[in-house]
């Protein structure tokens, strides 16, 4: 076994900000003063700000050591279940830099801005090709945003037959954004559980399914790493009832190529273009989150939308029926470029991506299930879930394996979600992974189980190689600060 | 493809080890109604070449400074951009992480995003930030739903100055709910018409832009004194917070939830996004704000260190009971501003700050002087609006020719103004460009 990533070095410590920098310094070139000062109001005038002056060399030094604290896709492998953190293209982020997209205004004449439009207008038929749906909006700015986007849609659907409906039936291994986004649109959120297969079964979704019930929210592959084997039949159970299947497709990245999402009988389904399509997620964002719907629901989406007239792309306000916008102006345009050259780059092999998605999550279930529970032991998607079962006998828990990993140079799975697996340790190793890295990963957790059972407090104790150990969580929370 | 590391033997190998035949037996749980009836219909794969050509080709078609010498803020503003902030921002340690819930692994990101809450908390004026949301206009829409949950009332009144497409992003958010949404006039003067608050019974919110979408500065405390004195929280709004630099801050003037756009803080403008919804509130509020927050605490041997907390407000705790749906916010983008912030300082802050304003007080001189009027005489900051001549437009093309855009028509959000239209400056135009934007506009 070659040696693990996992090791430690010089690291830098830097002090806050404001904890640095002398009254006068300045780190930034101003554009040159050409006007004469004008005569202001004193009663406006504000005191200024105090925030801390500092040099050029301060700044590039603190961030620079703040980011050697940091672990990235770059860094290494990055397992985290249902995040998709899959390699960055770096071709993408120059192009996304290119003056002509990045110094884009977005309020001039469309005729100014062809070559956003028409970039936009593309991917949106490259996602509405690989999902299977008919037409897409890029507006929602996040994965979350986009469930609220298509909850409204759904809304807007029920209204416009004259039949407001009230209620929205969720599984329960629904990311915690489903329930929120339901309930921010107003919607009550009906939970149903899932069967003993870990997937939905008809019968409990029929068993709920009513005329008030707008519709399904569900996440196919689900938070289990499973396909939801029965959702033609779910889907037909929530048409018939007048009711419009949602699906997270925040686990797209198993299926490309091969599901197709209209067929299933989806009727409004989120990407996560920082998932799926290989953007950065950028530590916590900016992410993107479009939306894609069947012909009948199109009339909804937010505006504008972008439209072809006499061979010119422009932005049209002309859908009466719209939501309205969910975003100042189109949403997160420069996530969107790094997307559409995934794309351009990946082209059929997209469907490659998943299938080595998939196989990737697969080999890891097999070689590390007979050393960790697997709740659900039949073929997953893109993801893996196991608990702790086996380590609470010996008083080791999920996260202090999780942060085990850590020392041997891995950032950990999803920890504790879903939900309904007690202890859940959820991996995603995605397809940019190599066999290699993946033996060494499961190596590492051996050798993390093998310590839980033989020197249990080198567990309890870790991470010890990290910038900093354990943090105390309940201190943060009992006593807030909040800002220095 | 450079991005799938497997070569046919590791595929082999690996199929072994899960007992599958081939690749496609790895999806016998995905049933043949659900599945694609054809291939994929997209292209060959473009070599990186191909791809940067094309990409080129049509970045190449865009409107852009220096070629085009735009006097267009309106939400989105051409500010100069260090290159040691976009230098840093390209550190893939921060670009391709994901969301610090492993703070271990993360204190790069917490540090930094503690330290952005901090300084925009003392640029606001306010006494907790937080991590970010997507944009000002989610961030209005998210300020209007937090004051309903404070106050427990269903009605808000936002003024008719605030930026257009904020409003509408806030009626988005409502529209399947029972909250009511009033509008306040603007008075003659640019600034919102508060006349009419007192009214307005059991207002959860009176929210406000400064500078408004016009470019005014409103009255922040006569705002704040009406909604107060109907038991409602003063929210106010901005899109371009380089004005705080100059000009009172919202928390000086009694705020209680302040919240806008910080695109101008080191973010490309990018057609409109990504960008940053900034969101402050005062610390009694704190339990009922949407969007993640850092805090800081110490690690097992005492050091100090950053951690997400007050989770229990979020979705992933609370699910249909969380104060918002945000999980991804905008992180990357706080961490441009703040070292956008770091690297301006205080010093740094006051004088582009009234850079901004002096540019854009003698374009204003210019400009009446060759005889437009400009309608509000309220003060200004980096933007205006100018009357213009019957027949305008005709001007505003030929200008367009001349790789000068003229400002933004205000006719189609303001049917009232369409005459109108909305001029902004900032420090990256000469006295050259706009000396050229008079003498065209004058020809």
């Amino acid at each position: 076994m070659s040696e693990f990533p996992g090791a430690t070095g010089l690291v830098l410590n830097e002090p806050l900000l404001w904890e640095k920098g002398k009254v006068g310094r300045r780190g930034m070139s101003l554009p040159r003063r050409d006007v004469e000062a004008a005569p202001v109001d004193e009663e406006l005038i504000g005191e200024v700000p105090d925030l801390p002056d500092l040099s050029e060399v301060d700044v590039v030094r603190h961030y620079t050591r703040l980011s050697q604290w940091n672990f990235g896709v770059d860094s290494g492998m990055y397992p985290l279940g249902s995040c998709t953190m899959k390699y960055n293209p770096k071709i993408n982020e120059r192009l996304a830099a290119l003056t002509g997209f990045a110094g884009a205004h977005p309020l001039l004449p469309d005729r100014l801005s062809q070559g956003a439009l028409r970039l936009m207008a593309e991917l949106e038929r490259f996602l509405a090709e690989i999902t299977g749906m008919d037409a897409v909006s890029l507006q929602p700015a996040a994965g979350a945003q986009g469930e609220l986007t298509g909850m409204l849609i759904i809304f807007a659907f029920h209204q416009s037959k004259g039949s407001p409906r009230s209620k929205i039936i969720v599984p329960d291994t629904a990311h915690g954004t489903n329930p929120a986004s339901a309930a921010l649109c107003g919607f009550q959120p009906v939970k149903v559980a899932s069967n003993e297969q870990g997937i939905l079964s008809a019968e409990a979704v029929a068993a709920l399914m009513d005329e008030e019930t707008a519709g399904i929210m569900v996440t196919n592959p689900n938070t289990l790493g499973l396909f939801e084997e029965n959702i033609r039949e779910i889907a037909e159970i929530v048409h018939a009832k007048g009711g419009k299947v949602y699906c997270d497709g925040a686990n797209m990245n198993a299926v490309m190529g091969i599901a197709h999402m209209g067929k299933m009988g989806v009727d409004v389904l989120h990407l996560n273009l920082h998932k799926t399509f290989s953007t950065p997620h950028g530590g916590g964002g900016p992410g993107s989150g479009p939306i894609c719907v069947t012909r009948e629901l199109e009339q909804f989406l937010p505006v504008p939308r972008v439209v072809r007239e006499d061979g010119t792309w422009e932005l049209s306000e002309e859908f009466p029926q719209s939501i309205g916008k969910v975003h100042a102006f189109y949403g997160n345009f420069g996530v969107m470029i790094k997307a559409y050259c995934y794309i351009l780059s990946m082209g059929r092999d997209l469907k490659r991506a998943s299938q080595l998605a998939v196989l990737n999550a697969n080999y890891v279930k097999a070689r590390l299930k007979d050393v960790l529970h697997l709740p659900y032991d039949r073929p997953c998607m893109h993801e893996c879930v196991f608990s702790d079962k086996l380590q609470r006998q010996l008083k080791i828990s999920t996260i202090e394996m999780a942060k085990r990993l850590m020392d041997y140079g891995f950032h950990p799975p999803t920890v504790y979600f879903p939900l309904v697996v007690h202890g859940a340790i959820m991996i995603e190793p995605t397809e940019t992974e190599s066999k290699e890295t993946l033996d060494q990963f499961i190596e590492a957790f051996k050798a993390v189980v093998k310590e839980a059972a033989e020197n249990p407090d080198l567990v309890r104790n870790a991470p010890s190689r990290c910038k900093v150990r354990r943090l105390d969580e309940t201190a943060a929370a009992r006593f807030p600060c909040l800002a220095g | 493809m450079r991005y799938l590391p497997h070569t046919d033997r590791d595929i082999a190998e690996m199929l072994d080890v899960v007992a599958a035949k081939d690749l496609d037996d790895l999806f016998a749980t995905v049933p043949a109604a659900c599945r694609r009836d054809n291939e994929l219909h997209l292209s060959e794969p473009l070599t990186e070449l191909e791809l940067s050509r094309h990409v080129e080709s049509l970045a190449a078609t865009m409107a852009v400074s220096p070629e085009y010498r735009l006097f267009v803020g309106a939400g989105s503003y051409e500010h100069f951009i260090p290159e040691s902030v976009r230098y840093l921002l390209g550190r893939s340690e921060f670009s391709t992480a994901y969301t610090p819930y492993q703070p271990e692994m993360g204190q790069g990101t917490l540090q930094a995003v503690y330290e952005y809450q901090t300084l925009v908390s003392r640029l606001l004026g306010m006494e907790v930030t937080n991590a970010s949301l997507y944009d000002g206009a989610s961030a209005l829409a998210e300020a209007v739903l937090m004051a309903i949950r404070v106050t427990g009332r269903k009605r808000v009144a936002i003024s008719r100055a605030i930026h257009p497409s904020y409003r509408r992003v806030v009626q988005t958010y409502v529209q399947s709910t029972d909250f009511e949404v009033l509008e306040l006039p603007y008075l003659p003067n640019g600034r919102t018409d508060l006349s009419s608050v007192p009214e307005m019974k059991d207002l959860a919110a009176v929210a406000v832009q400064s500078p408004n979408f016009f470019g005014c500065i409103e009255e922040p405390k006569a705002v704040g004194e009406a909604a107060h004195q109907g038991g409602a929280l003063f929210v106010t709004a901005f899109s371009e917070p380089l004005a705080y630099g100059l000009f009172k801050n919202p928390g000086s003037q009694a705020a209680d939830i302040v919240c806008g756009e910080g695109q101008s803080f080191g973010i490309p403008q990018s057609f409109g996004g990504p960008s940053l919804g900034m969101f402050a509130t005062r610390t009694q509020y704190v339990r009922s704000m949407p969007g993640r927050l850092v805090g800081q605490t110490h690690d097992a041997e005492g050091r100090r260190a950053f951690v997400l907390t007050l989770a229990t407000r979020e979705q992933h705790i609370r699910r249909e009971k969380a104060t918002s749906n945000i999980c991804t916010n905008n992180s990357l983008c706080a961490l441009a501003a703040a070292m956008y912030l770091a690297s301006l300082g205080r010093t740094g802050l006051r004088e582009l700050a009234a850079l901004n304003r002096d540019k854009a007080e003698y374009l204003k001189k210019q400009l009446t002087t060759a005889g437009f009027r400009v309608p509000f005489d309220s003060a200004t900051f980096n933007e205006f609006v100018v009357e213009v001549p019957a027949g305008f437009d005709a001007a505003y093309e030929r200008l367009l020719e001349k790789r000068i855009v003229a400002g933004l028509p205000l006719g189609r959000s303001y049917p009232e103004l369409a005459g109108c239209y909305l001029l902004g400056v900032t420090e990256t135009r000469t006295r050259a460009d706009m000396d050229d934007l008079v003498r065209e506009l004058k020809s």
